[in-house]
């Protein structure tokens, strides 16, 4: 959590639509929100910015969110970061190679943007979303 | 030395006393009976007309009569034999019989008798003998012929008679006689016997009345005599063969007549015990004495001969049923219906065939015709050289093929010819016995075989054809399994992808309707707001259609995973309850769930089975307007199997949409404009999936009255 206890949270996604929906809510809601469209980008912002959580869409062009997420847990700054998995896959095998990968939670899309907030603010242990607060 | 006598009333006319006078006195100085018989004839030319004469004399040694004196004869022929005194009808033999001189002519009886030395001439004969009145029997003759030119008559008769009777008297005198004779011949006679006797190994003796030895041979000797020089065990031996053969003839005497039994003596040589057959016969002696001979055969000789004799008997009949089976044995051969045999001698004439062989060399007797004659001629014909080739060969085996016809069908019948030559003696070839074995069935089995061979053959290369095709076949669905596996791989994989791609914009969708219900870019008017949550409405349905495709196309790809749990069925029922509570609480309906007390867990996977009762209870709840739902779990432990029912009051489903009411988009149209709720996919859903655990959906329905939907699993489903 960084110093003006407003957790930071890194949303990737190549599709706009779907990034700028999870990050407008997330900003709504009070949090503070970066974004990456790919896998390198998410990788880099990842080990620069530490982000408190990372919502990770696993089809990316690039570097996939399975290998990211793979190489965020190998580095030692980064491998504390809560990454929670947003991906429309439904097969259970790609969803199980996301948990291997070392994803926190493995969210599906569809989903309404107050469930996924909700997900993040359990794992990032606060008790109710940053606005509140 | 008997005195001379004279018959006076006979002799006196004869010649001169004086004449007579000078033979006696010649006759008396004479010693030797060839002297006294010369000098007879000598008297008689002188004093009668005799020209030749000759003194014959038996010979008692061969019953001939021989000469022993001659005159005007030539000296060598004078002593030549001239008769055989068993020639009863001889004149000369007869002459001796008769007392007075014949007169014979030779020349009268013809060729029947050898001619004496006196010639063809006819001649006087006078018998010599004694003049004793006990023995009147001549033992010579005299004969005389007179010269040529005189004629018998009666005074030279009576003149040789008187000569003849003083010579007799003087051979008498000189002991040149008969009795003397017949002493020596009895002596001739009995060394004769005695020499019979001893020929005979047999042991023979002559015993008197008092059983003392007369006669007997040496192999009676040997057991009944002994030399008393001799040893103690051979004199006890003697002694007691007398005893025994005493008191055997004793017993045979006192029958007095011949007589066999059997006696038992030893061999006083080595003590063996000997067996004979005592015969005896009665035989008169001197002075009324009856002796007897005995002869004594030697029965162990006889039993080792009827034992040889038994034996040979038995070996005889041995070989002769030998010979007999044999004979058996060749009459089966020679009359077997099986070969045809044909026997030929060494010419190569047939000499014995069997019936089968008869009905290939002989014209058949019911159908006499030129066509089966032709065929007997040719089978003659084959036979015949083939003979020839064996009686050519050397060895003693031949065989050949020959081909035949059948005389009666004029079928030809190829013939394996098997020849033997047998040997009736070392060396020789008596004859040569072929079998002739009918090879038809042979050929025709060959040629069977030939066919089946070729058949299989073909066979073969048909499986061979057919399993090449068959493996191209193989082969060929080999890569269209592939091709189909990796086509249903790549039908999973783009619905996957279909899936994702639809999933993403509907998420930008529901995120976006969701925020602006949420007020998250300001408050909404009323109106807008229930537009929204038509957008909100239809998007879900969209991601309920879409989720259903999915499970779909896992279920049909083989790819739903099942994972199996132990759970009991009532903490289903709770989470299902909990689950649909709003849509029940919307329908307005009684819902019963009862999961039965005594229902033990069951191993299954849990979340599918919660998957299938949600979607029936959905249904339910959508097709029932008024009335209840009851969901009801039953055990059945004989099928090992639960039983969940969900039953509804209903619209209920006609019979014909039972039917297709579980196919994948089976939900009537009907059905689906009364709720707009449904995908169409969750009944097709449920029962795939109930078969993925093992179990199966059934539909109990009526129009107007309800359906019942239940699930049926078994209490432990396999792991996949």
């Amino acid at each position: 959590m960084n110093a003006f206890k407003q957790p930071l949270v890194l949303v990737v996604d190549d599709y706009e639509a779907g990034r700028e929906l999870c990050a407008e809510y997330l900003e709504f809601r009070g949090y503070a929100v970066i974004t990456a469209v790919d896998g390198a980008e998410a990788l880099e912002k990842a080990r620069r910015l530490l982000p408190d959580a990372i919502l990770m869409d696993l089809s990316l062009p690039e570097m996939d969110g399975w290998e990211a997420t793979r190489l965020l847990r190998e580095d030692r700054t980064t491998r504390d970061i809560k990454i929670i998995a947003l991906t429309a896959h439904a097969l259970d095998t790609e969803r199980q190679r996301a948990l291997d990968a070392g994803c926190d939670e493995l969210v599906t899309k569809p989903i309404i943007p107050k469930e996924l907030e909700r997900v993040v603010r359990d794992h990032l242990g606060l008790e109710s979303a940053p606005d509140e607060g | 030395m008997e005195a001379v006598r004279f018959d006076d009333a006979k002799h006196h006319r004869v010649g001169k006393p004086e004449a007579r006078l000078a033979l006696v006195d010649a006759l008396l100085e004479c010693g030797d009976p060839g002297d006294c018989a010369a000098a007879v004839l000598d008297w008689l030319c002188r004093h009668s007309g005799v020209c030749r004469g000759l003194c014959l004399m038996i010979d008692p040694d061969v019953d001939e009569l021989r000469g022993i004196a001659a005159i005007g004869i030539d000296e060598p022929n004078a002593t030549v034999a001239v008769a055989n005194l068993h020639e009863r009808t001889h004149p000369l033999v007869i002459a001796l019989e008769s007392r007075e001189p014949v007169l014979f002519s030779p020349a009268d009886e013809g060729d029947r008798y050898p001619p004496t030395p006196l010639g063809a001439t006819p001649f006087l004969a006078a018998p010599l003998a004694s003049i004793s009145a006990s023995e009147r029997s001549a033992f010579g003759l005299l004969l005389v012929t007179m010269h040529d030119d005189r004629a018998t008559g009666e005074a030279d008769e009576r003149l040789l008679g008187w000569a003849a009777d003083a010579l007799g008297v003087r051979l008498a005198a000189l002991g040149y006689a008969r009795a003397r004779n017949s002493e020596q011949r009895l002596q001739r006679e009995a060394n004769r016997l005695k020499g019979v006797i001893e020929a005979v190994t047999d042991p023979i003796l002559l015993t008197d009345s008092d059983g003392r030895i007369l006669v007997s041979n040496s192999g009676a000797e040997h057991l009944l005599t002994v030399d008393p020089e001799a040893g103690e065990g051979r004199r006890r031996a003697v002694s007691l063969n007398n005893m025994l053969f005493s008191a055997s003839l004793f017993t045979n005497v006192e029958q007095g007549e011949a007589t066999r039994r059997e006696l038992l003596l030893a061999d006083p040589v080595d003590g063996q015990d000997l067996l004979f057959e005592l015969l005896t016969s009665p035989f008169p002696l001197t002075r009324g004495d009856v002796g007897t001979v005995s002869v004594l055969r030697d029965v162990n000789d006889l039993s080792r001969a009827t034992q040889e004799i038994e034996e040979n008997y038995r070996r005889l009949r041995t070989a002769e049923a030998e010979i007999r089976a044999e004979r058996d044995r060749l009459d089966v051969i020679l009359s077997s219906e099986l070969d045809p045999i044909v026997v030929t001698d060494w010419g190569g004439n047939i000499v014995l065939m069997n019936p089968p062989a008869e009905r290939l060399f002989t014209v058949p007797e019911t159908t006499r015709s030129r066509q089966a004659d032709l065929r007997v001629r040719s089978n003659d014909a084959v036979f015949t050289s083939f003979a020839s080739d064996i009686y050519a060969g050397r060895s003693l085996r031949w065989k050949k093929d020959l081909s035949l016809i059948d005389p009666e069908t004029g079928r030809q019948i190829p013939m394996k010819a098997v020849s033997a030559k047998t040997r009736a003696k070392p060396g020789k070839d008596a004859a040569v016995v072929t079998i002739l074995h009918d090879q038809s069935e042979a050929v025709e089995k060959t040629r069977l075989y030939e066919k089946v061979k070729h058949h299989s053959q073909e066979l073969e290369q048909r499986v061979r054809e057919a399993t090449r095709e068959l493996a191209e076949q193989n082969e060929l669905l080999r890569r269209q399994a592939l091709q189909l596996e990796q086509a249903s791989a790549m039908k999973s994989q783009f619905l996957a992808n279909v899936s994702h791609e639809l999933r993403t914009p509907l998420h930008a969708v529901v995120g976006y309707t969701s925020l602006l219900l949420e007020g998250v870019s300001g408050e909404l008017t009323p109106k807008q707001r229930e537009k929204l949550s038509r957008v909100d409405s239809n998007a879900s349905h969209l991601l309920a259609i879409i989720d259903d495709l999915l499970d779909l196309a896992r279920i049909e790809s083989g790819k739903m995973p099942v994972r199996t749990e132990t759970f009991r069925i009532a903490d289903v029922f709770r989470e299902v309850r909990s689950e649909s509570e709003s849509l029940i609480d919307g329908s307005g309906l009684e819902v019963r769930f009862d999961a039965g007390e005594g229902i033990a867990p069951i191993v299954s996977d849990r979340k599918k089975v919660k998957q299938i009762l949600l979607n029936l209870l959905s249904n339910a709840l959508k097709f029932t307007p008024a009335g209840h739902v009851r969901i009801e779990a039953v055990h059945d432990p004989d099928a090992g199997r639960v039983r969940i029912a969900v039953a509804d009051t209903g619209i209920g489903i006609s019979p014909e949409n039972q039917q297709t009411i579980f196919e994948a988009f089976g939900q009537s149209e009907t059905i689906f404009t009364v709720k707009q709720n449904g995908t169409g996919l969750g009944l097709s859903i449920c029962r795939r999936l109930a078969e993925v655990l093992d179990g199966e959906i059934t539909l109990d329905s009526e129009l107007g009255v309800g359906s019942t939907f239940t699930l049926v699993l078994p209490v432990r489903a396999e792991e996949p």
